[in-house]
This record gives C-alpha cells, sequence and structure tokens, in this order.
C-alpha cells in the first residue's frame, strides 16, 4: 500500500503582504526542489488518454506526465513533456487561470486539495532557466519560406516559436520598443517578472527569430507590403485599446485607462521615476473602474507606487468578479477596499482640471443579460461621490485598429475582432490572425494555443496554397 | 540604434537634427511624427517629422528645449545614437487644392508645420504662412517657408523684426482685407490655435488644428493622448494629430497638458544639476 495521500496542498512560500505592498518584487516565490516533489506525490497520476485536468488544458499539456518526472528529479523530462505543447511555462505557470482549467477537473478535488499544478509547472520552467536546461530542440532543415508575425504578445511568440522549428525563417513585428505585448506593458513585475519573457525571447531569437521592435504595421510597413516579402502573414495584434466610458468629466486630469496607468509603471518603470523619466501622479486616495484580472493588477500597482487607500469600485456583486481567485485573493490581503453594486456617472475636478470625486450611484441585479450574468440597474436618488486622487478605468479593451483601418479586404467583426476560420484564417488570402484579436480580450493561454494552430495552418498553406472561396467565421 | 547625422541649433534651445531612420523615411507623410524613447531610462516623446528623404534614410526633427527628455536630446550630437524611434506615427494630413491655404503657426509650431506647408504648396494651393515668434532671435527657418509660401507674413511679440503682433492679428487683418480663404492649419501653442479656431470659425473657413497632448506609446493602446473633439473621446496619436480645429475643446487640452508640470520640474531640476 502507498502511504496515506497527502490531502492538502503544499502551501506555496509568499512575500508577506505588508512588506510587499512597498515593492515589485514577485508575491508569489514559488516551489522549492524538495517542495515541488512533495506536491508532486499528491498527483494520483491518472493515464494520459483519461486524465481529467489534461482535457481542462488549451494547449493539451500532459499533466500527469511532466508531474511523474518532476518526481522522478527529472526536470529536463519534465520540460520536455511540457514543452511539446506549451512553449511558455514559465508564463502560463504564472498567469494561466489553472482553478477554471486544468485544476477545476483535478481527481484529487474529490479526496482533498486539488494538485497545484500552475506552481509545479512554474517550478520546473524556473529550475530549468535557472540551471540553464533546455529541452532538446528539433528544428527542421530550412526550407526558404518566409513568414512575418505581426504582435510581439503570446499568440505571436508561439506561432514564431513553432514556425521556426518547422523550417521557416520567421520575423516578428512588434509596435513598442520591447517585445512581449501585455506580457510587458500590461502584467505587472509582481506577477510576471519581466526577466522570465526576456529569457523567452533571447530563446527564440537563438532559434533563429527576428524581431523588428519599433515598427507599426499599417504606418511604418503596410500588410500588402509584408504579403509581397512575406509568404504567409499572422496577426496577434491583441487587443490593445482601451475603453473609456464616455461621462462628464471623464478626460480631467488624474483619470486613466489601466493600459496607460500600467504601461507607464510596467513598461516605463514610472516607479522609479526619477531615475526613470517617465512619471506617474501619486496622491492618496484612487478607484479602480472595474473587477477583472487588469482591474486587481491596476489596483495593486497602485498600493505598490503609493496610493494609500485603493477601491475596486464594481457594478455587480462579488461572484461575477472576473478576476482570478488568486488576484482576487491578493488584492484583499493586500489590502484594496471593494464596492460591489455602484457604477459611475460622472467626476467632479478641481480648479486645475483634476478629478476630486468620482461620482457613483447604486445598483441592483435585473434580469440576466446575453452572458447569464444578471443586469445592474441603477436605483434612482442614490447617488454619491468618493473622493478620489486617481481614477483608472479597467472596463475592457478592443482590438486596435492601426494595422487594418487601411485594408477593406479583412472583415472585422462588430466588436472590432478579426473574423478568422477554424483554421485561423482571415478574409485575406495568406493572411492568418490568433490570440486577444481574434477573441477580444481572452488568456494568455488561449492565445498561445491560437498562436500553434494557427502555425499548423501556415505551414499546410504554405506547403499546399489551399486557400478557401469563402472563409467560414469561426465562433469563441 | 538610429544615429543622429547631422545637428544644428536654429535659434535659443531649438535644435535642428538629422538622424538615420530609414524604416520611419520610408514610409512619412506630411503631418506624421515619431515617437522617440532616447536610452533604457528614457521616456517616449513625440516629434514631428520635419522633413525626410527616402534615399538617404533620414529624418530631420526641430524641437525646443522644454523639459528633461527635449533638454538632453540637445546635447546628442552627431554620431549619438538615439535607443528607439518609432513611426511615421499618425494619420497623415488630408492635403489636397482648395485654393487658397493660410497656415498660422506660432514658435516651434512653425518646424511642425512646415511638412505641411509643403505638401499643400505641391498640390497646387496658393499658399499664405503666418509665422509667430516671440522676438527675432527666435525667428527660425525663415528662408525655408519662402520656398514654400507664396507669402510669408512673419511677425514677433515684441516687434523686433518684421512687425509687432500676434499671428491671429495677422490673421484677422488678412481676412478682414477681403482676401477669399479656403483652408487654414494651425499649429503652435494651444491658446493661439483656439483664437485661430474662434476666428475662422466666424467666417465659415475650414480649418485643421495639429493637437499636441502628452502621449505614451502613440500607437492608440493607452488612451494618453485623448481629446474631445466634437463631443467624443478621440485618441489623437492615431484618429489625429490633426483634427477639425472647430470641434476640439481646446481648454481640456490645454489642462490636460499640466498634468504632469510638477514632476517635469523635478526631472529637469534633477537633470540639469546632474550635468552640471
Ligand atoms: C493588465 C492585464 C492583465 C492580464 N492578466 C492575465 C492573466 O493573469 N492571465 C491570463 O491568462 N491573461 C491575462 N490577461 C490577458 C492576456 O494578457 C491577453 O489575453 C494576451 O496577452 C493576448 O495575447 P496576444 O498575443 O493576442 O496579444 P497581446 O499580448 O495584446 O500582444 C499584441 C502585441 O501586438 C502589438 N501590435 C498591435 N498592433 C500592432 C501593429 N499594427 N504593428 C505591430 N505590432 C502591433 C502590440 O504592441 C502588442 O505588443 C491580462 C491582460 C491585461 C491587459
Ligand atoms: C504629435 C506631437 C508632435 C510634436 N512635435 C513636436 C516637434 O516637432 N517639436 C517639438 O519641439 N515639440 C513637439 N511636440 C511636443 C513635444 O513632444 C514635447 O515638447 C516633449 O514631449 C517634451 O518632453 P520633455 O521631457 O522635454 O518635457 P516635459 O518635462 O515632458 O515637459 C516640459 C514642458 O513641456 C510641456 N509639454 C509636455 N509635453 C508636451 C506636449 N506633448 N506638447 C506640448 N507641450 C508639452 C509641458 O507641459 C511642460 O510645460 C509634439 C507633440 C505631439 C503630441
Ligand atoms: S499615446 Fe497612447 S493612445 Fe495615443
Amino acid at each position: 500500500m502507498p502511504k496515506q495521500i497527502r490531502k492538502k496542498r503544499i502551501k506555496v512560500p509568499e512575500q508577506d503582504p505588508e512588506a510587499r505592498i512597498h515593492n515589485f518584487n514577485e508575491v508569489a516565490l514559488g516551489y522549492t526542489f524538495e517542495l515541488a516533489i512533495e506536491e508532486a506525490s499528491r498527483c494520483l497520476q491518472c493515464p494520459q488518454n483519461f486524465a481529467p485536468c489534461i482535457k481542462g488544458c488549451p494547449v493539451d499539456v500532459n499533466i500527469p506526465g511532466f508531474i511523474r518526472k518532476i518526481l522522478e528529479r527529472d526536470i529536463k523530462g519534465a520540460l520536455e513533456i511540457i514543452q511539446e505543447t506549451n512553449s511558455l511555462p514559465g508564463i502560463t505557470g504564472r498567469v494561466c487561470p489553472q482553478e477554471e482549467q486544468c485544476e477545476m477537473n483535478c481527481v484529487m478535488g474529490k479526496l482533498g486539495d486539488k494538485i497545484n499544478i500552475g506552481k509545479l509547472e512554474r517550478f520546473v520552467a524556473d529550475y530549468a532557466r535557472k540551471q540553464g536546461i533546455m529541452s532538446e530542440i528539433k528544428m527542421a532543415p530550412k526550407n526558404g519560406k518566409k513568414v512575418a508575425i505581426v504582435g510581439s504578445g503570446p499568440a505571436g511568440l508561439t506561432a514564431a516559436a513553432d514556425l521556426v522549428k518547422m523550417g521557416y525563417e520567421v520575423t516578428i513585428y512588434e509596435a513598442l520598443h520591447e517585445p512581449g505585448g501585455v506580457l510587458v506593458y500590461g502584467i505587472p513585475e509582481f506577477r510576471l517578472p519581466k526577466e522570465i519573457v526576456r529569457y523567452e525571447v533571447k530563446y527564440l531569437q537563438m532559434l533563429g527569430v527576428k524581431f523588428e521592435t519599433n515598427a507599426v504595421i499599417g504606418k511604418t510597413k503596410t500588410l500588402y507590403e509584408l504579403l509581397d516579402e512575406y509568404d504567409a502573414v499572422f496577426l496577434g495584434t491583441g487587443a490593445g485599446t482601451p475603453k473609456f466610458l464616455n461621462l462628464p468629466g471623464v478626460n480631467l486630469k488624474g483619470i486613466y485607462s489601466a493600459n496607460e496607468f500600467l504601461t507607464r509603471i510596467n513598461l516605463m518603470k514610472a516607479f522609479k521615476f526619477p531615475e526613470y523619466d517617465t512619471p506617474i501622479k501619486k496622491g492618496k486616495r484612487l478607484a479602480v473602474i472595474g473587477a477583472g484580472n487588469v482591474a486587481m493588477d491596476a489596483a495593486r500597482s497602485a498600493l505598490r507606487v503609493g496610493y494609500e487607500e485603493v477601491y475596486i469600485v464594481y457594478r455587480r456583486t462579488r461572484e461575477f468578479m472576473t478576476a482570478r481567485e488568486e488576484e482576487i485573493a491578493h488584492a484583499e490581503e493586500e489590502g484594496v477596499k471593494f464596492m460591489f453594486l455602484v457604477s459611475p456617472t460622472g467626476f467632479i475636478g478641481d480648479e486645475n482640471g483634476h478629478v476630486r470625486v468620482l461620482k457613483l450611484i447604486m445598483n441592483e441585479l435585473g434580469e440576466p443579460d446575453e452572458s447569464g450574468r444578471r443586469r445592474p440597474r441603477p436605483i434612482p436618488g442614490t447617488e454619491f461621490g468618493l473622493e478620489v486622487d486617481a481614477v483608472v478605468f479597467a472596463i475592457g479593451q478592443k482590438p486596435n485598429k492601426v494595422l487594418y483601418q487601411e485594408v477593406p479586404e479583412l472583415k472585422v467583426t462588430k466588436w472590432g475582432t478579426l473574423v478568422v476560420d477554424d483554421k485561423y484564417r482571415t478574409t485575406m488570402k495568406g493572411v492568418f490572425a490568433g490570440g486577444d484579436a481574434v477573441r477580444g480580450e481572452a488568456t494568455v493561454v488561449l492565445a498561445m494555443g491560437d498562436g500553434k494552430k494557427a502555425a499548423k495552418a501556415i505551414d499546410e498553406y504554405i506547403k499546399t496554397g489551399e486557400w478557401p472561396a469563402k472563409i467560414k467565421p469561426q465562433n469563441f | 540604434m538610429f544615429e543622429i547625422t547631422g545637428k544644428k541649433e536654429l535659434a535659443p534651445h531649438i535644435k535642428w537634427i538629422e538622424v538615420k531612420a530609414p524604416h520611419v523615411a520610408r514610409a512619412a507623410k506630411a503631418g506624421q511624427f515619431v515617437v522617440l524613447r532616447l536610452h533604457d531610462r528614457g521616456e517616449r516623446i513625440p516629434l514631428t517629422l520635419f522633413r525626410w528623404d527616402k534615399e538617404k534614410g533620414t529624418i530631420e526633427l526641430v524641437f525646443q528645449e522644454v523639459g528633461k527628455t527635449t533638454y538632453e536630446l540637445g546635447t546628442y550630437n552627431v554620431g549619438d545614437k538615439i535607443r528607439d524611434i518609432v513611426g511615421p506615427l499618425g494619420m497623415p494630413t488630408h492635403v489636397e487644392n482648395f485654393g487658397t491655404a493660410v497656415i498660422v503657426s506660432g514658435g516651434v509650431g512653425a518646424p511642425i508645420g512646415y511638412a505641411v506647408t509643403k505638401a499643400l504648396k505641391e498640390a497646387g494651393n496658393y499658399v499664405i504662412t503666418i509665422a509667430g515668434f516671440r522676438s527675432k532671435e527666435f525667428v527660425i527657418l525663415e528662408d525655408e517657408f519662402k520656398k514654400v509660401s507664396d507669402e510669408l507674413l512673419i511677425t514677433t511679440d515684441d516687434g523686433s523684426y518684421v512687425r509687432k503682433g500676434f499671428t491671429t492679428d495677422v490673421l484677422k487683418e488678412l481676412i478682414d482685407s477681403g482676401k477669399k480663404i479656403d483652408f487654414v492649419f494651425t499649429v503652435g501653442p494651444v491658446i493661439m490655435m483656439k483664437i485661430v479656431a474662434d476666428i475662422t470659425k466666424k467666417y465659415g473657413i475650414k480649418t485643421y488644428a495639429s493637437l499636441n497632448p502628452i502621449m505614451v506609446d502613440g500607437t492608440g493602446m493607452c488612451g494618453a493622448c485623448r481629446v474631445t473633439v466634437g463631443g467624443e473621446i478621440k485618441f489623437a496619436c492615431v484618429d489625429g494629430p490633426d483634427f477639425d480645429a472647430h470641434q476640439v475643446d481646446f481648454d481640456e487640452l490645454m489642462m490636460r497638458l499640466t498634468e504632469y508640470r510638477d514632476e517635469e520640474k523635478i526631472a529637469l531640476e534633477k537633470y540639469l544639476k546632474e550635468v552640471q
């Protein structure tokens, strides 16, 4: 008989909340080798063809397989199993919503705590990175064909990795000065150290992928020019344009999109101003409108740049928040305050045009909307004001249209996302797309999954030259 | 890395540089700008494309030293390299033969409006340039503007060169003289653009203003550059920088430009202390 299985998860060491709100270092410290082995030993090792965790993974990582390798202390073996289908484990291990994916299905959940798959994946990636362990790379011989990738977020990086291994010459065009997409400008350092993204980018460079930063396709070069130069193009341009509510006072100073707030802090390192040149406004009280991952990141970043009181202001109730559980828990531990069932109605500024009051109205929940969530309804006569020094909008983003506004051949949906079929083919021959550009705001791992499938489809297209007369839209 | 291949001081604190940036030069159009970052700790700032040469792969920029980044750029010499330059950004100015086109610029607005002036001239317009400067020593690019204007009307705030008065005075006089004007393009201090818009609105003259809000990415990703035009929120970096001047909320733009005043002061003072 095997020894009794531990029901409780092995705790992941974390930075203490008191300390961590004063720095941008990573919050979850990750498993040590010994802790990882202990956690791995809890896995029931479901067979690969049955394992429910694998079914929950958008990129089909052989989870019991890599966990067994950890137990065998074969980290290289574990890494190779993960990287068969997931080229960025250091990233997904940190930012995937595992509780809704692999871990949700974990059989151990019936006996006790589910296996901490995310943190085990992260352990493998981190250990390998620190020890210089790499999977054997199978590189097909160069085939002389060229593919351009637009956007260096997870979708573009994944597509590039797969295509370069298939023998293609791959160039990634990125508008910003640093590759990584949301991974570098959006998700904060304390959740995803930029060193990890840089490591992945270096790895791709080592495989031969070329990076052209400071290149906005649609401006620096057009899509038509890329099609002349390359055999196929993949668009992984994300959903980067922030939404605002056009309420009275929305353009007062001190009101930002989450993208601006986070870009200043993450990409431009404004938390180190004036050592770094980009500033960020500081104040006492900041309110974030919205309750997704982006909102949690903005709120927690605000604490770290010195705001003393930070509110999440959300129009529905706690159970409808879309942020990951771990992020909500971390935000609460750090002292972020939550206000539910309130909607903004406007802003009042001081004589210098700086926001001082966020006007709110209380809501009740009415009938369910298309998403099945009960629609918030304002209660007349319940307006009140929250005194603030800054407000951050985290109410969603839409695709950036710079690339395709002058390309009528590319069809977009009413949400502004690119129309693609089940092979990620757009309505323009030779052009593929995936990630947030086709889904709207989604997740890192779904973007990676798209990049992977698109790479396969691109390979098929370049080999056969086949393109359907009509694109049958895939619904996301 | 982008190498500086030419540099000149045009007036106190106004500098011209030529930079090797073939990726921008090949696609540039009048009215577009670049965003640059000097080094790894640098801020991203927008500067308008003054001129460019596709064959040589160079772009030319003219900037005024107003804060940390522009002062620091002012110390860069031929052979020095700028870390990042992205562009051309923004919508090119819509240029056609309107008939008579008047460009009203103030201060460093003159170089910002130069490419558009030239393009309007090349499109067949009768071009009248009204350029205002603080005083004689700040008058720049006179010869360049003469070449691309049918009439060049310079004015100085203190009367130390050509005449005394604001550009808006000159514009009013021009209109009062009965000159038929079909199009006005204005670029420079926000308060000047606002007055230009007020004047031309009365006469129903189509007027475009080139707006200069604070920007971060310049690609439509952050909304720092948002302006209100016709009651709607627009992002100047991708929807502009030119907008119908009669629809622009200039007061809001002026107010938003002061957002980081305290921080800008800290950064500049720290920098000036370091280089002394
Ligand atoms: C603050 C924040 C927190 C998040 N947290 C999580 C999380 O915890 N877990 C999770 O799974 N997901 C999270 N997400 C969502 C996730 O980051 C995205 O779903 C994912 O990054 C989408 O990847 P992508 O490759 O499609 O696009 P992006 O990552 O958006 O990358 C697109 C890239 O394309 C570039 N680009 C755009 N247009 C052009 C052009 N014309 N020319 C050249 N380049 C161009 C952009 O500059 C950008 O770098 C978060 C998102 C945000 C904003
Ligand atoms: C599309 C666009 C094109 C531009 N083209 C040119 C150009 O060709 N030549 C040029 O000299 N300037 C141009 N500007 C303005 C230029 O970007 C700013 O002067 C620069 O960002 C200042 O940076 P800094 O760090 O030196 O000064 P900061 O310390 O950032 O600011 C110092 C002072 O400059 C003001 N300022 C800051 N940003 C701007 C801004 N965007 N516009 C106007 N004033 C500002 C501040 O209010 C402050 O008073 C342009 C701006 C935009 C948006
Ligand atoms: S500068 Fe960021 S959206 Fe315009």
